[in-house]
């Protein structure tokens, strides 16, 4: 029973005149109908970047990862600058439906599938470059803590790279699980509307033969809850422990207990960007502009905002702190950051991450849809340096002088990043097309509060007196259920 | 399992449905489930449903994943195969809590989501009676279990009064069996 009473002066999470039914037919009907022209030229563009970086990932598997620019002093080059991007990016979804589940954040509704969906790929996307850069990748599963004929000899359980195996993969699974769990009410959703023979078959596998049972809503609420609490700590413990690979080392510009926090905040911005990049996307070629309101792209700006000027204080204490610690190597490794051979990663990344941002206290420009597309590309190219700074500035000039190098990345790796963004669009355009894109049974569950024309009658709510308002209440809702 | 007559209500708003509910309570019909697009909050009290334990399971599920990756790696870094590393301590707690906490998470939520599908009885390749095709969309689908006892034109005709759009009188399976959702099942008529 909707006794929960929103004031009008919120804006609304759902606009237009919308019912239960209009929900479904908006959002599934893009499933039921052929794609677009858009739809396979962007799905094709992706599939021949996936297959031009399966080439390059073939390539430099066969002839070894001497194909890479990696180099003795720079052992880790593109490869795992785009790994901890990945994953960075791989934070937005998981902290979208966890946290924001448990802080009740009403808009997450509208955003949290598509979201979290991206979330996914970009685990996948992630998890391809430590696995090929161990070189002969065929002995990959040596990670793995099995009883094997060498000793046995276990993984080394004090090693952080090792606390990333299980971090990632951790991260992935329950990612995975809490997606699609989530998922199970819409395909049956797909699957009771269907009218032809193989979506049937195909959304009656999908959906586990979901009805929708009042029991089994209630142990879905309750398992939705649980798993948002045991994400929540996860999704920060994910980062941290990919900033513990830098942290737990002795280079300058690693070694600082700065990183963790930092890395979150980091990987929530440069999240946010990419959702801000794929539903602004999204929502226009589905035509989903009442769910994915200037609203929701407004909420995550703000949050760009605010995880954009976390990351620049902690750029400028890195500096404060190089200088204040009196350590020749860290200081000599922050002034080489801004004016070595590498200035100009330094200042792209400052550029992007520190300055731009800050434009997003503007609320025109919050909610300037072409601006916040603009905005999450730079946030993420920025972000992108911010890791390379990070990675390759401070491997450049080590401690012993004669084995400074520069590194620049062959065309094996640029392929094995792009064949990445084909992995990540091709899934990304297969949800697209095939998975209800916005999580119907949420949007429902809030549009009797939130939807505008259920808000409409608010207004004339908000004019009454207390009393009357009280009146009304006791009289026309059922006590014992009024809880709700 | 058993193959059942149902008499069904739907309605198109909850705010019908919980006092069409309370009514059918009252009346000592026996009320089969209630199907809704989406979580309505309250229901389940309304329906004098128990609530869930499914979060004892996540619990119980964290602590099997504590105990194994304390378990696993104190015994493999303390006995099975004891590394010396710069003379710290074998036992090195602090380095492990990282694994720990990615297993307990693991554990608990894998478990948590199998004991979820082994409990509400959904699996891929499962099939369950479907009383209206608009129950995942905009209707509250009520079943009322029908007997010798009842008949089924005054249960319709009660739940008629009820404010429902639409009644009818199916039989069907009241429990899961394995099944294409393609394929339709033929009932013989009880």
């Amino acid at each position: 029973m909707h006794i929960k009473y929103e004031s009008f002066v919120r804006e609304p999470l759902v606009n237009g005149d919308k019912n239960y039914h209009q929900v479904t037919e908006d959002i599934i009907g893009p499933i039921e109908r052929k794609p677009g022209r858009m739809w396979y030229v962007g799905f094709f563009f992706s599939v021949a970047l996936l297959c031009f970086g399966i080439f390059s990932v073939t390539w430099a598997v066969y002839w070894g990862l001497g194909t890479w620019g990696v180099n003795r002093t720079i052992g880790w080059g593109w490869d795992i600058t785009n790994f901890v991007w990945w994953v960075g990016i791989g934070h937005a979804g998981t902290l979208i439906s966890a946290i924001l589940l448990l802080f009740r954040q009403g808009w997450r509704t509208g955003v949290n599938r598509a979201a979290e969906a991206m979330t996914i790929f970009a685990v996948m996307c992630a998890g391809q470059f430590p696995i090929f850069h161990m070189g002969r990748v065929w002995d990959g599963f040596f990670v793995l803590p099995y009883p094997n004929t060498r000793g046995p000899l276990w993984p080394n359980f004090n090693s952080p790279l090792l606390w990333d195996v299980f971090a990632i993969s951790t991260y992935f699974t329950v990612s995975l699980l809490f997606w699609y769990s989530g998922l199970i009410p819409d395909f049956a959703t797909v699957r009771d509307r269907a009218k032809t023979k193989f979506r049937k078959l195909a959304y009656g596998v999908a959906s586990f033969g979901w009805t929708g049972s009042a029991k089994n809503w209630q142990r879905h609420e309750a398992l939705a809850l649980v798993l948002a609490g045991l994400a929540t700590p996860l999704v920060l413990s994910v980062h941290t422990i990919v900033s513990f690979d830098f942290a737990t080392s002795v280079i300058p510009g690693w070694h600082t207990t700065i990183f963790p926090p930092y890395f979150v905040a980091g990987a929530i911005f440069s999240g946010f960007a990419m959702v801000n990049t794929l539903l602004v996307i999204t929502r226009k070629i589905l035509h989903l502009e009442d769910y994915i309101t200037i609203g929701h792209l407004e909420a995550m700006n703000k949050v760009i905002v605010l995880t954009g000027s976390i990351v620049g204080v902690a750029y400028l204490t890195e500096l404060f702190i190089a200088w204040y610690s009196g350590a020749y190597g860290e200081q000599q490794e922050f002034k080489w950051r801004i004016m070595g051979p590498y200035w100009w990663s330094y200042w792209a990344m400052m550029t992007c991450n520190v300055v731009s941002p800050q434009l997003f206290w503007v609320k025109r420009l919050r909610r300037n849809i072409p601006f916040t597309f603009i905005m999450s590309i730079v946030v993420n190219i920025g972000m992108w340096f911010e890791r390379f700074v990070i990675i390759v500035t401070s491997l450049y000039r080590d401690w012993l002088p004669s084995s400074w190098a520069y590194y620049s990345p062959t065309w094996p790796e640029v392929g094995f990043y792009l064949g990445t963004f084909g992995l990540f669009f091709t899934c990304y355009f297969l949800f697209a097309k095939y998975f209800p894109v916005i999580a119907v049974a949420e949007i429902k569950f809030v549009l009797k509060t939130s939807g505008e024309n259920y808000k409409r009658g608010m207004e004339k709510l908000e004019a009454q007196s207390e009393e009357d308002f009280v009146y009304e209440v006791q009289t026309h809702h059922e006590p014992d259920h009024a809880h709700a | 399992m058993a193959i059942k007559k149902f008499a069904v209500a739907c309605y198109d708003d909850e705010e019908v449905l919980f006092p069409a509910l309370k009514k059918v309570r009252h009346s000592g019909y026996k009320l089969h489930d209630i199907y809704t697009p989406f979580a309505v909050h309250g229901l389940d009290e309304a329906m004098g449903l128990k609530g869930t334990d499914l979060h004892i399971a996540g619990f119980i599920f964290g602590l099997c994943g504590t105990s194994t990756a304390l378990g696993f790696i104190s015994w493999i870094l303390t006995s099975d195969w004891p590394l010396n590393f710069g003379g710290k301590p074998h036992f090195a707690l602090p380095a492990w809590i990282p694994i720990t906490f990615e297993l307990t998470v693991l554990f608990s939520a894998v478990g948590m989501v199998l004991t979820w599908c082994y409990l509400n009885q959904v699996m891929p390749g499962v099939k369950k009676h479907v009383f209206h095709p608009r129950q995942s969309d905009d209707y509250f689908v009520m079943a009322v279990e029908l007997n010798d006892q009842t008949s089924e034109h005054e249960v319709v005709d009660f739940l008629k009064t009820t404010g429902a759009k639409e009644t009818s009188v199916q039989i069907a399976e009241d429990s899961w069996w394995y099944g294409r959702f393609d394929k339709e099942e033929e009932y013989q008529k009880l």
